[in-house]
């Protein structure tokens, strides 16, 4: 199968946007707020501990689990928006 | 009942499950054997994947790791849950899309170059059988352990179950199998930690008390345990750590490299659509959070406990005396996992961080030295006991230890037969066998699979730990970004990405060597592996991220300065970007 119209061109280059959206909150709430910028967000108290180390132990995972449902949902309404579907 | 046979229904009664389930889901064709028949609905298929990617490491060993090293080993929580972001975004889709059934068959054909192909095969049999020697080991242990026989006993029998149902059922059986040890592995796991949970800090679910007051003392657990830790000169549960570089690259390792891993991917290759590829990708990841989100409250709470049980009156008071320890110090003292020394000759367990920094309080204290080692490994298994739980949660402990190494053994012996008997023999050897004859070769080439790792499992090279890190890094540093610029570039080709792979493999594995030994042969190591000799302060564990970036380079630039990839392979790329079109995953 060849595409190589508008069309094909468009919906690649949304995915590749949505992409690279999702991974910059990946690396941010891991290697940002999880390592690299803890030191920023010691003043947040949760529970005991800081921010950071929330992110490290339970909020990254968390945000990971979002994003790629959000990205499933997302690419699979592009999918369909651009007729290249499945079905 | 006495225990031992508590033991030995649970154990029992799910191994009868999972025949039964593998006799029932026989595979007839290779369909079937490799991609369960294309058929497997996304929730079922990410329940298996979760089974599949949680090994005894993350059963076992990760709460163990984290409970000692506190903040600094969440590094494991992050690393070994991100790769699925990538897998489900950079990956899966295009992959299912591809719609064959192994990993060397894209690599193959993408860069249209048998070379390619073999180098992956290479890779991934490498990685694959370096990681289930660990499986095997720690499913040997665990029998020899909770059915009370020798730990080379064990070992077989774990065999002899993997072979019934890998090589009879194939993915097919192994998929249903993996479901059903999904289940047993996570109720084993999160039972413990709840009645913990409550104990400690009156919260029904794990991950909220970790953050939640401990009641006991009324302040917040993890301030609690900071505390008293601080008292007998540990580092803080929750310290910063000052190598941020290591701690980026070694998440970042973990992450790529578990996306890199075949038996993870060839998983995405058995759902129906491309759609649910990416669903799939999500179902794994909540399935696995569970047990991640459990694993850090177990590691400070059992942290915090084991204190306290040795320290009843606060760390400023007297230790615990010998004869008044517990009943679950008693039971693994037995098995050497546990051991106490009593230095100063008071009769008591002097458990505290015998550092220069702590000499003199120690001296004070009439210390003369730690007297308590725990092995990190038991804090999962000695939980139940930890918290006086019923004897059927021992059982249920010892099922679900077990159905983790043994799911984790079973997709990996798959990933290694489908690339033998697939790629190598099918692939490069002989195209022209039958079907039958191909599925012949497959449940052979598993057979001989389980017999090696079997037989390094009885002796293993003394490596365990850093064969891992081989594993994570080769996956990082050579599958990972082959993959990837087979999909997201249409420039690479055949040249770009033999040399990519090759160097990124032959960095990673020279960098591991320096630290870990020649081979893992004892004694040739280059430079003793401690941090002040280790290049920017990188270590061995975590190069795999450095070898692909490495990888990316040199594909790039060879590619960049050689011949485009001929029309048909760019026409290739294309279509695996778009999920029009995609049927059930096909054979040639």
């Amino acid at each position: 199968m060849t595409v190589h119209d508008k069309n094909a061109e468009a919906y690649w280059k949304a995915n590749l946007r949505l992409i690279i959206g999702s991974l910059i909150i990946w690396a941010l709430v891991s290697y940002g707020f999880g390592i690299i910028f803890r030191p920023l967000l010691a003043g947040i108290a949760v529970g005991g501990t800081d921010l950071g180390f929330w992110f490290a132990q339970q909020g990254s995972i968390i945000t990971f689990i979002i994003l790629i449902f959000f990205y499933a949902w997302k690419m699979n309404k592009l999918d369909k928006q651009y007729g290249l579907d499945e079905e | 009942m006495s225990q031992f046979a508590i033991n030995l229904l649970f154990v029992g009664g799910s191994f009868a499950l999972y025949i039964a389930i593998a006799i029932w889901a026989r595979a007839g064709s290779t369909k079937e054997f490799y991609v369960a028949g294309g058929g497997v609905h996304p929730v079922m298929n990410g329940m298996a994947t979760a089974a599949d990617w949680m090994s005894a490491a993350s059963f076992i060993s990760m709460a163990g790791l984290i409970s000692v090293g506190g903040y600094a080993n969440s590094t494991y929580l992050m690393g070994w849950t991100g790769g699925y972001v990538l897998l489900a975004m950079l990956l899966a889709p295009y992959l299912r899309k591809f719609g064959k059934f192994t990993v060397p068959d894209f690599i193959g054909d993408r860069f249209y170059s048998s070379g390619a192909r073999l180098v992956a095969v290479a890779c991934l049999i490498i990685a694959s059988v370096t990681y289930v020697i660990g499986q095997m080991t720690g499913a040997g242990v665990a029998f020899s352990r909770f059915l009370e026989v020798s730990s080379d006993a064990g070992l077989i029998i774990a065999a002899v179950i993997v072979f019934m149902y890998a090589v009879l059922g194939g993915m097919k059986g192994i998929t249903y199998t993996q479901v059903a040890q999904y289940v047993v592995l996570i109720v084993a796991y999160t039972i413990p930690a709840v009645f913990i949970s409550l104990q400690l800090t009156d919260t029904f679910l794990p991950p909220v008390g970790l953050f939640s007051d401990h009641v006991q003392s009324g302040v917040p657990l993890l301030q609690k345990l900071d505390e008293v830790v601080r008292e007998l000169g540990f580092v803080d549960y929750t310290a910063d750590v000052d190598n941020k570089l290591n701690m980026v690259l070694f998440t970042l390792s973990l992450m790529i490299g578990t996306a890199g891993l075949p038996h993870v991917i060839i998983r995405f290759f058995t759902v129906p659509k491309v759609a649910d590829a990416r669903w799939s990708a999500g179902w794994a990841l909540v399935f696995i959070a569970i047990l991640y989100l459990t694993a850090p409250a177990v590691a400070s709470m059992a942290r915090l406990n084991l204190m306290t049980t040795i320290f009843p009156d606060g760390p400023t008071a007297d230790a615990i005396k010998y004869e008044d320890r517990p009943d679950w110090i008693k039971n693994w003292e037995k098995t050497g996992l546990i051991k106490h020394d009593d230095l100063n000759g008071d009769g008591r367990i002097q458990l505290y961080n015998h550092t220069p920094a702590f000499e003199a309080t120690a001296t004070e204290r009439g210390w003369k030295g730690n007297e308590l080692t725990v092995n990190n490994d038991i804090l999962v298994l000695a939980n139940p006991e930890i918290a006086n739980l019923p004897g059927w949660v021992v059982g249920l402990i010892a099922a679900g230890g077990l159905a983790a190494a043994l799911s984790t053994a079973a997709g990996l012996l798959l990933a290694i037969s489908s690339a033998i008997s697939h790629d190598l023999i099918k692939g490069s050897i002989n195209p022209h066998i039958t079907e039958k004859q191909e599925l012949l070769y497959a449940r052979i080439s598993m057979g001989v699979a389980i017999v090696v790792a079997t037989w390094l499992g009885m002796n293993p090279p003394g490596f365990a730990a850093q064969t891992v890190a081989l594993a994570f890094g080769i996956a990082a540093a050579s599958i990972f970004p082959a993959l990837m610029m087979g999909i997201f570039s249409k420039r690479v080709n055949s040249k770009g990405a033999i040399l990519g792979m090759l160097s990124g493999l032959v960095f990673t594995c020279v960098y591991i060597f320096l630290y870990l030994g020649w081979f893992f042969i004892p004694g040739t190591a280059s430079f003793e592996n401690v941090p002040e000799n280790w290049i920017f302060g990188i270590s061995p564990l975590s190069i795999g991220a450095v070898g692909a970036a490495i990888n990316f380079l040199v594909a790039f630039g060879v590619s960049a300065v050689t011949e485009q990839p001929p029309k048909a392979i760019q026409d290739l790329v294309e279509s695996v970007r778009f999920p029009r079109g995609a049927g059930i995953a096909v054979d040639h």
